[in-house]
């Protein structure tokens, strides 16, 4: 599953990310990366962008992103 | 491992850290109000310098605008970075004070480890502990101290916490240097081997320590990105050499079982994971944090956006009833020093220009800074809440249609009340693109002195009378020219993105939503004053040579009889005048005349400078927007020849098209040159915003005439 499928509350770890583009380099320094616990917080108003938790702080980052990073509930 | 480095003896001390570390407090609390803002040549982000004083020694504080990496991605990184490494040879750095958010350690330690590879001493500002303790963080900052081998100073900036030994220590340690101990990056020895040969490489020419040599070849391998800045900037003739060595690297990794992509974030985070395992001790609160039902209310699906609504509409009014006073005490502030003028220097050309070129040009400006000035205060203040990250949040799925991300909708929002905050205001957008097409829209929003102009026409042509009963022929046409500049703004970006700036990298969104905190009222004002310095010298610079050109334009040549009486005959004669009359063929088909020919030349002062040009024209004495002399004699006005009415509904609603669209502000101009730092974008946003009025009006009155509307 990916980040994109967690419900509000749910936690999870990061497998894999999907793609090597800018942003998800960019995502790798912010923390982003395999074996990071995140927490799915909540998505906007209108459905995207999404709110995480990782790392201690709430990160933002939209649905199409979200789409690459691959996690496993624990 | 023998340390090569020099370190420079100066007293110039950096602030580096992550956004949201309160690293700004720190500066304040560190320099009090003995600071200053600079611009970094050819840039327009600023440079923020300070100084304090440690036993009559004094140090000078550099404040590094706010980054998450030592990769830069955005102009302010790239800014940051360049002081680090001292690229331009103008600031050598005799000490770094990392800002680290102490209840956000993870991602703050990745910077942070990063500067300690330099191989600079290093001093750790562990900010906000009082935040951290309140998370139930537990930090063992004697173990960071023995881990790093630097100073760590535990801090509360707002409070001033711990400020006196951060000085003393910053002190110590610029008097007595020695980072022969100071920890770096442990790289395992397979690493270190695999990467051994292209790091000579790199060595030659560059007289950097053995370890930020190390980490810096490790950087390069582990970032295309970083790669092709590198690539960029050697020798030409050992490009290819730089490129086999790098590739021997690279596999000798993957040989290894290393994947090079991001292998330096890899291992950082590594470390940083063990550290915190050692010394930081949290313990789980299930009691949900005041920033979390805080942010439960602020970003609620329905009530969030309701929310979002109701404080700028209050903004909004605050900014319109609030500034009135202010704006009025400029007014008269302007034709006071007017009359002095008058009085001091003796009539004539010099008197003209100083009086009604420089002082009214520059007065007619100047009367919107209140605005300007509350509108700042208001967003300032949301931002150092953390609100503005939340609004950001909330709309990038809307601003993500027109292809810009949330970080334009302050921008856009704020240029209803004037575009020149709002265009300020965008320097937060990180992707350049996106900056660019977002200041490149923000003149489309109806700003505040597009108003005198609406209510003008719309008071003089627009029919008495509702739709349905319900609402008002006047307030319908109104809200038809916000919602075409909106509408306008909308089509622009589209097409900006698509055929313009696409080379650029394209529009993406990774937002820190950080935790609210309380404002800081003083680095608000201090915030504030800077604004007022940049719009005031800056842009002042601009707008008052605009401001003597165009006075020069509409009063010379003089008309030989000095009856001052007839002011209409003598504009007719200037060089505006006669450039309206030049022009009229061109506006004839928008049913302009060359009254308003001339009126739209000095508009470009200031859009509601049309009023007081109609005003001096038809020679009404003391007119403004809701004079009824100035409507009457619109109305009225006659064609000399023929003796039909010469204005109509038609034309009036024709011109306010115009209006919504022309890019009929110098301030605008100014602001534009100095964001973008070249006439390059200003001079486009002129050419396509009247080229668009232009063809608005156009259709608009044509269509119009031909249906029979309004004529």
């Amino acid at each position: 599953m990916t980040l994109n499928d967690l419900e509000p509350g749910e936690s999870a770890i990061i497998t894999t990310i999907d793609d090597s583009s800018n942003e998800s380099n960019y995502l790798m320094e912010l923390g982003v990366m395999e074996g990071t616990p995140v927490r799915f917080v909540k998505s906007a108003p209108f459905g995207d962008p999404i709110e995480v938790d990782l790392r201690g702080y709430h990160l933002s980052i939209r649905r199409s992103k979200a789409q690459s990073i691959l996690v496993q509930k624990f | 491992m023998p340390v090569t480095s020099v370190i420079p003896k100066t007293n110039n001390i950096a602030l580096v850290g992550n956004p949201n570390t309160g690293k700004t407090s720190v500066f304040n609390a560190l320099t009090g109000l003995r600071q200053k803002v600079a611009n970094y040549p050819g840039v327009t982000v600023e440079k923020k310098t300070g100084s304090f004083s440690v036993n009559s020694t004094t140090f000078t504080v550099y404040d590094l605008p706010g980054l998450y990496s030592l990769i830069p991605k955005s102009l302010d990184d790239k800014i940051s970075t360049e002081i680090i490494y001292n690229h331009n040879n103008d600031v050598e750095l005799s000490c770094i004070v990392v800002v680290v958010d102490a209840a956000n350690l993870s991602r703050n330690l990745y910077l942070f480890t990063q500067i300690l590879d330099l191989q600079i001493p290093v001093v750790m500002a562990l900010n906000m502990i009082d935040v951290a303790d309140k998370k139930g963080i537990k930090i063992d900052i004697e173990g960071f101290k023995k881990e790093f081998n630097i100073p760590v100073i535990p801090l509360i900036a707002s409070k001033r916490s711990g400020l006196a030994e951060l000085k003393n220590t910053i002190s110590d340690l610029v008097t007595n240097p020695d980072i022969s101990q100071q920890k770096y990056m442990p790289i395992p020895d397979e690493i270190t081997k695999c990467i051994g040969d292209f790091r000579n490489f790199v060595k030659n020419g560059f007289c950097e320590s053995e370890v930020s040599l190390t980490a810096r070849s490790l950087r390069i391998i582990s970032s295309d990105h970083v790669l092709q800045d590198w690539i960029d900037k050697i020798d030409n003739t050992k490009i290819d050499e730089a490129q086999q060595s790098l590739a021997k690297a690279r596999k000798r990794l993957l040989e290894s079982n290393q994947h090079w992509s991001m292998l330096e974030t890899k291992l950082r985070y590594q470390w940083i994971d063990e550290v915190l395992k050692t010394y930081v001790h949290t313990s789980k609160t299930d009691k949900q944090s005041l920033s979390d039902r805080i942010d439960k209310i602020l970003t609620h699906k329905v009530g969030g956006l309701f929310i979002f609504f109701i404080v700028f509409a209050m903004i909004f009014q605050a900014i319109f009833s609030w500034a009135e006073l202010p704006m009025a005490l400029i007014e008269d502030g302007t034709n006071w020093l007017g009359q002095m003028v008058t009085q001091l220097i003796p009539a004539g050309a010099l008197q003209d220009m100083i009086v009604d070129g420089a002082i009214a040009g520059v007065g007619s400006i100047l009367v919107f800074l209140p605005q300007i000035l509350f509108l700042f205060f208001f967003l300032s203040i949301l931002e150092d809440t953390g609100y503005m990250a939340r609004v950001a949040f909330m709309l990038d799925r809307v601003m993500n249609s027109i292809g810009l991300s949330g970080r334009s909708v302050i921008p856009l929002l704020s240029s209803f009340a004037c575009a020149v905050p709002g265009i300020m205001a965008s320097r937060t957008i990180q992707n350049w693109r996106d900056r660019l097409v977002t200041i490149m829209i923000s003149p489309f929003m109806s700003c505040s002195a597009r108003l005198p102009v609406y209510v003008l026409l719309i008071g003089a042509f627009i029919p008495q009378g509702s739709f349905l009963g319900i609402v008002s022929y006047s307030a319908l046409t109104l809200l038809a020219m916000y919602t075409l500049g909106i509408v306008a703004a909308i089509l622009v970006a589209l097409v900006f993105k698509k055929f313009i700036v696409r080379t650029m990298p394209s529009s993406s969104f990774v937002l820190e939503l950080p935790a609210y905190h309380r404002p800081n009222l003083r680095y608000t004002f201090l915030q504030l004053l800077e604004r007022v310095k940049i719009f005031v010298t800056d842009a002042g610079k601009i707008i008052l040579a605009m401001s003597i050109v165009l006075w020069f334009m509409a009063s010379y040549p003089k008309s030989d009889e000095s009856d001052t009486s007839n002011s209409s005959q003598k504009i007719e004669q200037s060089y505006a005048g006669k450039i309206g009359k030049f022009i009229e063929p061109a506006i004839k088909p928008l049913g302009f005349d060359w009254k308003i020919g001339v009126g739209l030349l000095t508009s470009f002062a200031a859009r509601e400078v049309m009023v007081s040009t109609l005003a001096t024209i038809y020679n009404v004495e003391g007119a403004d927007e809701t004079s009824g002399s100035l409507k009457e004699s619109l109305k009225n006005d006659r064609d000399p020849v023929t003796g039909e009415l010469l204005y109509s509904p038609l034309t009036a609603i024709s011109l306010m098209v115009f209006f919504v669209l022309a890019c009929q502000c110098m301030a605008t101009v100014a602001i534009v040159k100095r964001e973008t730092n070249s006439w390059r974008w200003p001079i486009t946003m002129i050419a396509y915003m009247t080229g668009l009025a232009y063809l608005a009006s156009l259709l608009t009155f044509q269509i119009g005439s031909y249906l029979g509307i309004g004529v």
